[in-house]
Parts: C-alpha cells; sequence; structure tokens
C-alpha cells in the first residue's frame, strides 16, 4: 500500500470510529450479560434494587429449572436425612426438598428432535432441489425469490388456521412428526435458495469431466457436488436449525405437551409468588447459548443466510 | 501407462449419448429431486392459503366442528373492514413499522459506516454485534419484562441513573403510554445489526477508485458521501428495509411476551389481534378473512416497493 492513499480513513477517525462501535457493542451485549449474570443470582438476589452487580454465585436457578420442589412442615423437615446431593442442599438451603424432575428437560430435548430432524429433512430435500434448479432448465427460476419471500409474508397465524384443522384431521397435532413436517415446509424455500447460490458457485467443468469419465449424472451429484458444496451445506443447515429453534408461534399454537418446544415452555416457568426469574434466566441461558456459538461458527455467510441469498460477499 | 481403447472410445461418445444410455436421463433426475420439494410446498404453503381463502367466506368455527357451516360470502370482509378495532391495530402496527424501520436504518447506516473505518478488531465487533438478531424472539421478550420491570428492572435502574426520573414513577410496559416504544426498543435492539450487516456489505462494494477519482476532483467529503456512498448504498438498504418491513408486519412472537397486546389495546398489532379471533375467540371464519387480508397488504406492498428497489439497481 502506498504511503498515503486517499481512500485509508485517517488513523484519529479510526479511534473515534473504533470507540463508538465499541460502546455499542457493550450497551447492545448488556442485556445479554444481564440474563447470564441473573441465572447466577439467587431469588432475593434477582429481585433486589438497586439491581446488584456484584453478588455471590448460586446455582438456584439451574437446580430449580430442571426440578420441582415442595414445602414441607417443620418437624419433617428437621426429621430428614443430610442431603445426599449438592443439589439437595441447595433446594434444602430455600427450605423446601425436590418432589420430582421438571419438564424442561423434556421439552428442551424436544427442541433437540424437532430441530435437528427438520434441519435434516430440510437439507436432504433442498439439496436434491437446489441441485436441479441450478443445473438443469426450470421455468420461472427468476421469479423464485420472489415467491420464496412471498411465502414467508403470510402471518404465521394465518398459516397456523388450516395447519391446525389439517393436523387434527391427520392425527399429527402435538407430535414430533408434524412439527417436523410443518418446519420444513417452512425451512425449504430458504435451503433451496441458499443452496442453489451455493451449488452455483461450483464450476460445471467438474461435473462434466466426471460424466465423461463414465460416472452416471447421480454419481457425478454425489461424489463431485456434494463434496464441494460441504461448506454452503453446512451453513444452510444450521440456519435451518436456528430457525427451528427459535421459533415460537406455530410451536405455542400447535402443540400442548407431549411435542412442545422449549419456546413457549420457558415463559411458563413460575415460581413462588411470581416468575422465578433466576430459572427463567437460566433456562434462556441454556437456550440460547448454542446459537451464540453457532452466529459465531458462522459470521462468513451470516449476510447470505440473512437475507436469503440476495446479498452475497 | 496407455489407455485401454474402450475408455478411448468411451471418451470418443458424445457426452448426451452416453448419459442416455447410463441411468436416468437429466429431465427424469431434474424432476425426481425437485418433486419432493414441490410437493411439500404445496402442502405446507399453498393447501393451507387456498383452504384459507375458502374459509374465509364461510361462518366456520374450529371449536364447533359440528355445527352447520353456512356460506357468508363476503360478509367476513365487510365486518373486518369496517371494525374501527381493525383499523386502529393498523394504526398500532404502522406505528411499529415506521419507527423500528427510521431508528433501524439510522443507527444500522451509522455503525456500518463507523465499522467500515477498518479499525483493528472490526470484525469480532461486527460478530459480537450481531448475536441478538439470531436469538429466539420469544426468550427475548420474556426476558426483557424483567428488564423493563418497575421495580427492579435494569432499565428503570439506567434511567434513574442517567436522567434522575425515579425508577418507580414509570412502567416500560404498564400504563402511561410507553409500552408502544417498549416494543420498538427491543425490535431496534434485536434488529439493527441485520440492517447494520446488510449496510456493510453495500459500503465494502463500492469500489476504492470511485473516491480517488472523486478526490482528483477535488470533491469534499461530505459532497463524496451525498454523491457516491449514498446512492451506491441505497439498493442495499432498500432490501434490508424490504425484510424488516415484511418481517415487522406480521411481528407476533417477541411483542406477544412482552405485553400481549396490552396493556388495553395499546400495542395490540394485527397479528396478536388476529390470534386473539382465531384462537381465544375460535372465529375461523372471520380471521380467515382477517389473514388473507393481512397477507395481500403485505403482498401488494411488498410487489410495488419490489419495483422501486429493481428502478434504483437499474440506474
Amino acid at each position: 500500500m502506498s504511503a498515503y492513499s486517499v481512500t485509508e480513513p485517517s488513523k484519529a477517525s479510526k479511534w473515534v470510529a473504533g470507540a463508538l462501535v465499541v460502546a455499542y457493542t457493550i450497551i447492545t451485549l448488556l442485556p445479554l450479560v444481564w440474563i447470564i449474570s441473573t441465572s447466577f443470582k439467587s431469588g432475593p438476589d434477582s429481585i433486589s434494587y438497586p439491581p446488584k452487580v456484584i453478588f455471590e454465585p448460586s446455582l438456584e436457578g439451574y437446580v430449580n429449572l430442571f426440578t420441582t420442589r415442595t414445602r414441607i412442615a417443620a418437624e419433617d423437615f428437621a426429621a430428614l436425612p443430610p442431603a445426599e446431593t449438592w443439589y439437595d442442599q441447595v433446594v434444602r438451603d430455600d427450605g423446601m426438598v425436590i418432589a420430582g424432575p421438571s419438564r424442561f428437560g423434556e421439552r428442551f430435548l424436544n427442541s433437540v428432535i424437532i430441530g435437528f430432524g427438520s434441519t435434516a429433512l430440510s437439507i436432504f430435500l433442498g439439496t436434491l432441489a437446489a441441485y436441479a434448479f441450478s443445473r438443469f432448465k426450470v421455468p420461472l427460476k427468476d421469479d423464485l425469490l420472489f415467491f420464496i419471500l412471498s411465502t414467508r409474508m403470510m402471518p404465521p397465524i394465518a398459516v397456523a388456521i388450516p395447519i391446525f384443522l389439517m393436523y387434527r384431521e391427520l392425527g399429527l397435532s402435538d407430535t414430533h412428526l408434524g412439527m417436523i413436517l410443518l418446519y420444513t415446509g417452512v425451512n425449504i424455500s430458504l435451503a433451496v435458495w441458499l443452496l442453489k447460490g451455493f451449488i452455483d458457485e461450483i464450476p460445471r467443468e467438474y461435473e462434466e469431466a466426471a460424466l465423461i469419465d463414465g460416472y452416471t449424472r447421480f454419481q457425478a451429484f454425489r461424489k463431485v457436488v456434494l463434496p464441494q458444496a460441504a461448506t454452503g451445506i453446512a451453513s444452510t443447515a444450521i440456519f435451518c436449525l436456528i430457525f427451528a429453534w427459535n421459533e415460537y408461534a406455530f410451536a405455542v399454537l400447535l402443540t400442548s405437551g407431549n411435542a412442545q418446544t422449549a419456546p413457549p415452555f420457558i415463559p411458563t416457568i413460575i415460581g413462588v409468588g411470581g416468575q422465578d426469574w433466576p430459572a427463567v434466566a437460566a433456562g434462556a441461558t441454556i437456550f440460547l447459548l448454542p446459537v451464540m456459538i453457532f452466529t459465531i461458527l458462522l459470521r462468513k455467510h451470516l449476510l447470505r443466510g440473512i437475507t436469503f441469498g440476495a446479498v452475497r460477499k | 501407462m496407455a489407455t485401454p481403447p474402450i475408455d478411448r472410445l468411451a471418451r470418443a461418445t458424445p457426452p448426451s449419448v452416453a448419459r442416455k444410455v447410463r441411468g436416468l436421463s437429466d429431465r427424469a433426475i431434474a424432476w425426481i429431486f425437485v418433486a419432493p420439494t414441490i410437493f411439500l410446498l404445496l402442502a405446507i404453503n399453498i393447501f393451507p392459503l387456498i383452504w384459507t381463502v375458502r374459509l374465509s367466506f364461510t361462518n366456520f368455527a374450529a371449536n364447533r366442528p359440528n355445527r352447520e357451516v353456512e356460506w357468508v360470502g363476503l360478509r367476513n370482509y365487510e365486518r373486518i373492514l369496517t371494525d374501527e378495532g381493525t383499523w386502529a391495530n393498523m394504526q398500532t402496527t404502522a406505528h411499529f413499522l415506521v419507527w423500528t424501520i427510521v431508528l433501524q436504518v439510522i443507527i444500522g447506516f451509522t455503525l456500518a459506516w463507523l465499522i467500515n473505518r477498518k479499525f483493528k478488531g472490526n470484525d469480532l465487533l461486527t460478530t459480537l454485534i450481531v448475536i441478538p438478531m439470531m436469538l429466539s424472539p420469544a426468550v427475548v421478550g420474556n426476558f426483557w419484562t424483567f428488564l423493563y420491570q418497575p421495580q427492579i428492572g435494569l432499565i428503570n435502574y439506567v434511567v434513574e441513573l442517567v436522567s434522575g426520573t425515579p425508577a418507580s414513577s414509570f412502567s416500560m410496559l404498564g400504563p402511561g403510554g410507553l409500552a408502544p416504544w417498549s416494543i420498538i426498543i427491543v425490535d431496534t435492539w434485536m434488529w439493527t445489526p441485520f440492517v447494520m450487516l446488510i449496510c456493510l456489505a453495500g459500503l465494502r462494494s463500492i469500489p476504492d477508485y470511485i473516491y480517488e477519482a472523486a478526490e482528483v476532483d477535488r470533491a469534499s467529503k461530505w459532497r463524496q458521501f451525498w454523491t457516491i456512498t449514498v446512492p451506491m448504498v441505497l439498493p442495499f438498504l432498500m432490501l434490508a428495509v424490504l425484510f424488516r418491513g415484511i418481517e415487522n408486519f406480521k411481528m407476533f412472537d417477541m411483542v406477544v411476551l412482552l405485553t400481549g397486546g396490552g396493556p388495553g389495546n395499546e400495542t395490540l398489532l394485527a397479528s396478536i389481534d388476529l390470534k386473539r379471533e382465531a384462537f381465544e375467540k375460535w372465529r375461523t371464519g372471520y380471521s380467515s378473512a382477517y389473514a388473507i387480508i393481512l397477507f395481500v397488504t403485505v403482498f401488494g406492498l411488498a410487489s410495488i416497493y419490489v419495483k422501486a428497489l429493481n428502478k434504483v439497481k437499474e440506474r
């Protein structure tokens, strides 16, 4: 680079810009830091005013998240043998005993099953369709982006009405299969569009060479295109997973118990006299952490995913 | 090593012939690959839409499936469009839509412009800033009710610290007219990074030589900003606005958990009202018509907008 470039910002302007962006980052991350820190507070600490920045860490929130507890009569409580595990002890310190596991574990597992199930199905179907769209002549190709956008213009509640009726007829209400199919139906347009973009970038010459070498079209797809598209497929998968993971409207309307995912469940965590904020925060932390990690892994393809492939870098 | 004659023969065969001989034709493969996706789209997107249209002309109620369904023609549409409540909700939605977009465009563009100074560590900061928009809106909405608590919440505390207004004298989600702004704040917090990322892509797409040429012509920085930067970023910015507009028009999850539409009907966005009609009052026919009206509105506005966007791109 030359010693002086007109397009290179001056040192001072870089400093000012850097400082302002750092300030914004701190402000914008504060609510998240607050969620995580609240999950390690005890009940009274979480609702003290002024809010406590320095506090004695406690795992009460996490224990409460995974258990249900009851209060027992004072004499029975005194007669109990000493607590066997650390989490028993945490609950006893509050003057209660563990009655059993809470439903959070099940709900979290449902989120995992439905999230991964719908992602696998979207990617499987999406990759096949994207390959066909990318390599063969398909009518209406140019209108595809708008079509995909339009499937997302329907408010989820509007789609939920007929789906609710349809699922009731088919016996798919409140089942894992029903939710997997639904999320796949919602994600598939995004998956096809993103994957088509990634496959378009793989030179056709590779496959043509393979075809000439005696591969069938299908073999060329499997052995040449798929390995080349691996990164694209992986990032598309993460986008589908995040959507299914975060989805709330369909989950709250179409599931009630068996297949309920974590987002409709977390807000219903209630403690004694109102919401149990450390437990809610613990649930939110456990639930949000994987997405934060995935976001960092995805950063290079983020733009493409959120704009349905309309902006590429 | 010499190539066996059979391979030489195979290579001499035109690929189109070879393909026909070996396995399925391209046309068959194309159909097999696309069919399941089309089927799923039809089942989960198109079929429900058609069903909704059909239901919108009836008085069907999903909680009373045995009642005789009457064909009511356009009466549902008529009732929705002449209902004052609907128009009030549309206004609430428009208020939310306009302010979130204005704030996100201003803050998002400014951030992108600052990050584009390419200071050290800008990549790391970009990644950190982006985190909120990837999170579950429902969980975020639920947690912001905690931050907005009038007695114990962090937001009230910070406001007291900064402005001296006593924390217990106002309630972000309660009566007093602040709730519509509270949902705008959370949405802006969540989605400003989206606008920022797209603007950043726009800024980075401007080649340096344009600025160099402007510098040679002695154009001021101010003039460069308005005649180069802004017009070049505009198509990107408009795309960001399109996405945010569609998303916020149908906003449901985050706001439902923050306010549930309240206090009163102050934050009753169209989607939340639709949910009440469909799944609490069980007026399935009526709410189907409502859904179609919302869909046609977004679809119409988006189509006009995309036309404008394409004009800007062509310029």
